[in-house]
């Protein structure tokens, strides 16, 4: 355990010497906040209570959205693009030799990659936020740790989800449709261009119940406050199963992968 | 018979291939990659694995770490089964690729071993002494602090090597070690492997298109041609097979039309210089003496086959 615990810090300070890069994403999160938030003003000044949200909570998650787009990877990509040129060159041998495993290899590393950018990329535009705007967020210091494991239960969905995606480069020599496809389902089914609650009927209930609203929806309802007792179990239990099950399926698939796939080049 | 550490029987590698055969159509190719090959190689030996692009090398490296599955044969590597016991084995081997790095490459050179440690679960003294060694063998002491992305790639070679033998491992692979390395990085792997070699015995089995490499470190060679072992010997047995031939370069007086001599043959005239060529076997005095006798003669010397032919001329044969 303590290799991946090494592997996890080596994550973190691998993307902690790219300052400029974090800086860049710093800028570019806070600015696209700023233009989401002057939306869901409009928007929720013509329907009041959209997605049963009031106009501060609309704008609360908002700026969780703008802390998490590093951190959760909504828009996917990071390791699974490395993966995918490992495996097109062949260097995915070099991985596959070591008396390690590949699943908690890469999810160690991404997951010390998430704490970096919720730091670093997560915590100024959510303040910048909170700053320029009227938001609803808990003065519970427990609500907020709640809200932590809720984030890193979906940087584990997403960890699975873009693990799924990188493998894939297994079988397809150019792996870009697969990765724009995942982005946007990610975009759209995280909830970070609308609330998954804003969608009506089953479509809504569907996107509620898929495994990228495990990334944002969930844990911006959770910060909000909309999940309590029960139903906040629910909503974790939710994350976790879905983590569980992706995980399984990245295994499985990795172990036909590894099996049956030549592995690239002299 | 001394006890085998790397134990081939029949071996094969089949892939299948899915070709494009009209618009939806796909046909399906086998290629056999390696196709029967056998050998031993006993513990504490240093062999040379060659052959043409695309021979077989790579594949059967594979097979060996365990990354690849046999399609058929038997394969041992210290008495474990390679893709069934992956992880078992490779606490047990070390691995170099020379194209590929095994560091990390935004980190200081440094981390990537303490990294190598918990993976090995190596004790500290253990490691403490061999990285001590390596970073004075390898003279790596300087570079320690230094992110591997801004090594040069005689510097990060020399860093993968050490990484590759921090849990004293009993077999290393040596996948193209030296290649695009300079005369003097290659001088120092070449010197370093040795000494790993006669000093620790760890058997090695290098593979390389750099025939000095060979000549410098392996007593036994081995050849692989499309898939199969096409030779397993010494150095010297290979010139014989590959009827390989030394020249003798030959200064006359004078320029003289090609001459003739028992047991050597001119392959080449330029001025008053000509070359006979004669088998790499046989001595040369015989016709330096005639050559004496009958012309006049200012200066000689005789160049050893160069290996590269050899191959390239059992690969013509075969």
């Amino acid at each position: 355990m303590r290799l991946y615990a090494l592997v996890a810090a080596g994550g973190f300070r691998r993307y902690a010497t790219y300052r400029i890069a974090t800086a860049a994403g710093v800028f570019t999160n806070t600015v696209f906040g700023f233009i989401l938030a002057y939306t869901f003003i409009a928007l929720w000044d013509e329907r009041p209570g959209l997605g049963g949200y009031d106009q501060s909570q609309a704008l609360t998650f908002v700026w969780t959205g703008q802390c998490l787009i590093a951190a959760a990877a909504l828009f996917g990509g990071g390791f699974s693009d490395e993966l995918q040129s490992r495996i097109s060159t062949g260097d995915i041998a070099i991985d596959l030799y070591r008396p390690v495993d590949l699943q908690l290899w890469y999810l160690a590393q991404d997951l010390g990659r998430a704490a970096l950018q919720l730091i670093g990329r997560g915590a100024v535009p959510l303040a910048a936020g909170a700053l320029a705007f009227d938001l609803a967020l808990p003065a519970s210091p427990l609500r907020w740790l709640v809200f932590l494991l809720s984030v890193a239960l979906g940087c584990v969905v997403s960890f699975a989800l873009r693990y799924l995606v990188g493998l894939s480069a297994f079988w397809l020599l150019d792996a870009t449709g697969v990765n724009m496809f995942s982005t946007m389902l990610s975009m759209f089914f995280s909830g970070m261009l609308l609330p998954l609650t804003v969608f009506p009927g089953t479509f809504g209930e569907i996107a509620q119940r898929l495994p990228w609203s495990a990334l944002l929806q969930v844990p911006a309802d959770v910060l909000l406050g909309r999940h309590e007792g029960v139903g906040l179990l629910a909503a974790l239990g939710f994350q976790a199963a879905w983590a569980l099950v992706l995980l399984a399926l990245g295994r499985a698939v990795q172990a036909v992968a590894t099996r049956r796939v030549v592995v690239q080049g002299g | 018979m001394e006890e085998a550490v790397i134990e081939l029987d029949e071996l094969r590698k089949t892939f299948v291939v899915r070709r494009r055969a009209g618009r939806l159509k796909r046909t399906r190719h086998e290629v056999h990659a390696v196709e029967s090959i056998s050998f031993t190689v006993p513990r504490g030996e240093m062999v040379g694995y060659i052959g043409p692009n695309g021979a077989g090398k790579s594949t059967t490296i594979k097979m060996l770490t365990g990354i690849l599955t046999p399609s058929g044969g038997r394969v041992r590597v210290a008495g474990l089964d390679p893709s069934r016991e992956r992880t078992a084995l490779a606490q047990r081997i070390g691995v170099v690729f020379g194209q590929r790095t095994t560091l990390w490459w935004d980190l200081p050179l440094r981390d990537s071993y303490q990294l190598m440690r918990r993976m090995y679960r190596i004790e500290e003294p253990r490691f403490r002494k061999n990285l001590d060694r390596c970073v004075d063998l390898l003279d790596l002491g300087a570079l320690l602090d230094v992110p591997v992305r801004q090594l040069s790639l005689g510097q990060r070679m020399r860093g993968d090597i050490a990484a590759a033998l921090l849990h004293d491992p009993e077999v290393l692979y040596l996948d193209e070690p030296t290649i695009g390395l300079d005369v003097i990085s290659k001088a120092k792997v070449r010197e370093f492997l040795h000494d790993l070699n006669a000093e620790r015995g760890t058997t090695v089995l290098l593979t390389t298109h750099d025939l000095t490499d060979i000549e410098q470190l392996c007593k036994r060679v081995m050849v692989i041609d499309h898939g199969r072992l096409v030779y397993d010997g010494d150095l010297g047995g290979l010139h014989a097979i590959g009827e390989s031939e030394r020249t003798l370069v030959v200064d006359f007086e004078r320029e003289l039309p090609p001459v003739s001599v028992d047991g050597a043959r001119t392959v080449r005239t330029e001025g008053p210089r000509q070359w006979l060529a004669f088998p790499a076997g046989a001595s040369a005095a015989p016709v330096v003496t005639a050559l004496a006798e009958r012309y006049p003669l200012v200066d000689l010397s005789v160049r050893e086959p160069d290996i590269e032919d050899v191959i390239a001329r059992m690969y013509a044969g075969a």
